[in-house]
């Protein structure tokens, strides 16, 4: 099926646009960065056609890559409905934003780089996707934690981006390193990374042998995808992240690379499920995530800011769900969500651009004349995410709280809040931008259509995307045997209930952004403790600071750089062989006489040395 | 007479292997101190040609001793080096004799360091 094509086609417009970017024009940058990917997303559609109805795991095998000992690790991209899934939203989403992209980017410096940035990246999600074993699958992880440093810092000249790059890289690079650790536990307890071999051995280990081992796996995975998909306590790096360009925050930081830690805790869902301790953790941090991201979310000013709180909560929920064995709820939740947040990202980046790079909402108002498209679909994206009944995100929601309900009624009550927060502060957004007076200078005007076009295709996708594709029907085929079934009985009150905190939200939010103006400053200030905590995200950041990076800034200056790095390397090794070298060369110099006689003399010495070295210890017989 | 002191014996008895090597031995060793302790080129030069025929005595003499012509074929190569090397020592001699109007060897040094 030349599954090989899907990523390669990104690739090679990351190359063309890459090398030759300097002298084409910006329509065939264009035209490449988004046909690669167009093209990417029609052969999915064309493999998906005829594998149907893909029931079984669809391999391909190319080469083999390691081959050391007992260990053979090949480049297998392998296909299961799982995978689909996550190829359908990675490629069609990802085609939809490259549109967008065009039109957001045309004004800016270095529009081939974004766009060869923005292929590579779709080159590195897809390798992660569709790898066959954890190898690969971490080939692309780390290539999407790249292509996203490389893209938060796309304004290098401005020191927060390159900043929040660097924080982004170096936060990651702890979760990574929990990834490779599992990595090298699942190569030593099951002597293979492939994923059927790998999740075989694990069914057939006795629990009494098996217990402490995959926990431990599965706790080192979880601390992969905490960092990847900005979870307690690694989340720091994602609100920072939306310093790149808003098609980015909506492709990467929103959509698609953040969700690989729930892509790959539901790959890893017969590991998972062996490891009931390493569930209930997942299940205690996503939801910990979603409350703590929801609070702040509350209050933050910067319309991106809080939609990337937003994300962090929505990935907690995710989380949740893969913690609660909900497996195929949490990837029904990560697609919705695909939906909805990278239209509620890119209306955020279309509100910006009308505004001329305003983000500060107390500085827009009133902008529901002024640009109507983007004001109908950033409706429609607030709907889905606070769960308005028949949108995609209330179908999703519904089965992760239906989830909770059916393991721990406190986690239930407290994600039934959480999404009555989400809604309060979707809302909260949505009515400072657009209702009231406008309380800003700039000029706004409506966005072109090739920014409109895919918020509307996303829109649409949005309201009918919890139909048209029913996630946990789906997946039932890849987690039969590994997920015990158990049918969910909704009766009508548990929908009721589950849909009534969405309601709930919205409605506070319009009496008290809406109806009542003065009444958010006057809670403001009746709760000024709890709103400065909140407004200062919990000083998480300080706190980090504080008791982790100062700490170890610290330790590098005084130690590590003084002392190793100037002291031992530098001065040991580096200058010490260099003046030992000269040192001796100045002591055979003084050999080098000029006169004859003399070389002659060192001549006969020399050979009276090796012959009487042979005739003391007989010479080569 | 002549028939008493020489008689055919004697001349079928060789002279031992040693008494050439060792006759190699003092050409050598002559023509190495010669090169060592004499200042003036051209008795150098002489002294590097001494060696060389030196050199040339032993490998012949191995090469009667083992009944193989490697030895001679060598001496041969030798000497067609030995005389390439003196045309062009000569010459150099010459050259740098115009230079520096000396002969002492003590005076070229402008190798040094």
């Amino acid at each position: 099926m030349q599954l090989w094509l899907i990523p390669f086609l990104p690739l090679a417009g990351a190359a063309i646009n890459g090398l030759t970017g300097r002298k084409t024009s910006k329509t065939v940058q264009s035209a490449v960065a988004i046909g690669s990917v167009l093209l990417s997303f029609l052969w999915v559609v064309k493999t998906l056609m005829a594998l149907m109805p893909l029931e079984e795991r669809y391999v391909e095998h190319y080469f083999t890559w390691i081959a050391s000992g007992a260990l053979t690790v090949g480049v297998d991209f392998a296909i299961d409905r799982l995978t689909a899934v996550m190829l359908g939203v990675v490629t069609g989403i990802g085609t939809l934003i490259h549109i967008y992209a065009t039109g957001y980017m045309h004004e800016e410096e270095g529009y081939y780089r974004f766009f060869a940035y923005l292929n590579l990246f779709m080159f590195f999600m897809l390798i992660l996707v569709l790898g066959g074993n954890f190898l690969l699958l971490f080939v692309g992880w780390e290539g999407v934690g790249l292509c996203s440093y490389l893209l938060i810092g796309f304004y290098f000249l401005k020191k927060s981006a390159s900043d929040a790059g660097k924080k982004a890289f170096i936060v990651n690079r702890i979760g990574d390193f929990g990834f490779s650790l599992a990595m090298f536990l699942i190569v030593v307890t099951f002597g293979s990374l492939d994923f059927p071999t790998v999740f075989a051995k694990a069914q057939a280990l006795p629990v009494e042998e098996s217990a402490g081992i995959i926990t431990a796996i599965c706790l080192l995975l979880l601390v992969g995808a905490t960092g990847k998909s900005a979870q307690i306590p690694l989340y720091v790096w994602l609100p920072d992240a939306m310093e790149g360009p808003t098609p980015v925050s909506a492709l990467i930081h929103a959509a698609t690379m953040v969700t690989a830690g729930v892509y790959m805790c539901s790959r890893s869902a017969a590991l998972f499920m062996k490891a009931p301790i390493a569930m209930e953790t997942v299940a205690i941090i996503g939801l910990a995530t979603a409350v703590l991201a929801a609070t702040i979310g509350l209050v933050q000013n910067d319309i991106k800011k809080v939609y990337a709180y937003s994300t962090v909560s929505q990935l907690g929920y995710m989380f949740l769900a893969v913690g609660l064995g909900a497996f195929s709820a949490g990837i029904y939740h990560l697609v919705t969500h695909a939906f909805f947040k990278a239209l509620l990202f890119l209306g955020a980046g279309s509100v910006i651009h009308a505004c001329h790079h305003e983000q500060d909402m107390r500085h827009m108002g009133g902008l529901r004349k002024k640009i109507p498209h983007t004001f109908n679909v950033l409706l429609i994206g607030a709907l889905a995410i606070a769960g308005f009944p028949l949108m995609s995100g209330w179908f999703s929601k519904e089965d992760i709280l239906g989830a909770a309900h059916h393991h721990h009624v406190w986690m239930y009550w407290v994600a039934w809040v959480t999404a009555g927060m989400t809604a309060f502060y979707v809302f909260r957004s949505i009515f400072l931008t657009f209702f009231g007076e406008y309380k800003g200078h700039a000029h706004p005007h409506e966005s072109p259509w090739s920014m409109i076009g895919p918020l509307y295709v996303l829109a649409i996708l949005s309201v009918v995307g919890g139909y048209i594709f029913p996630i946990p029907h789906i997946l039932e085929p890849v987690f039969k045997g590994i997920v015990p079934e158990g049918h969910m009985e909704h009766s009508m009150a548990d929908m009721i209930l589950g849909t009534s905190p969405g309601i709930i939200g919205i409605f506070l939010a319009y009496v008290v952004y809406v109806a009542k103006p003065g009444m958010a400053d006057s809670i403001k200030e009746s709760f000024s403790g709890v709103y400065t905590l909140l407004y200062n995200k919990y000083f998480v950041d300080e706190i980090y600071d504080a008791t982790l990076v100062h700490p170890i800034e610290r330790t590098s200056r005084s130690f590590l750089w003084k002392i190793v790095d100037m002291g031992i390397i530098d001065n040991g090794f580096v200058h010490g062989f260099s003046g030992g070298a000269l040192n001796f060369g100045s002591l055979l110099r003084r050999m080098q006489s000029g006169e004859v006689r003399n070389y002659a003399a060192w001549t006969v010495v020399g050979v009276v040395a090796i012959l009487s070295a042979l005739t003391v210890f007989g010479g080569s017989r | 007479m002549l028939y008493d002191l020489f008689p055919p014996e004697f001349f079928k008895l060789s002279v031992p292997l040693a008494g050439y090597l060792i006759l190699s031995a003092i050409l050598f060793t002559i023509g190495v101190a010669t090169f060592l302790f004499r200042r003036n080129v051209i008795t150098v030069f002489m002294a590097i040609e001494l060696m060389l025929n030196a050199v040339n005595l032993s490998f012949v003499t191995f090469s009667n001793h083992f009944g193989k012509v490697d030895g001679q074929i060598f001496s041969f190569f030798v000497m067609v080096v030995a005389a390439a090397e003196a045309a062009v020592g000569l010459a150099i001699i010459l050259m740098v004799f115009r230079t520096s109007a000396s002969l002492q060897i003590d005076d070229f040094d402008s190798l040094k360091n």
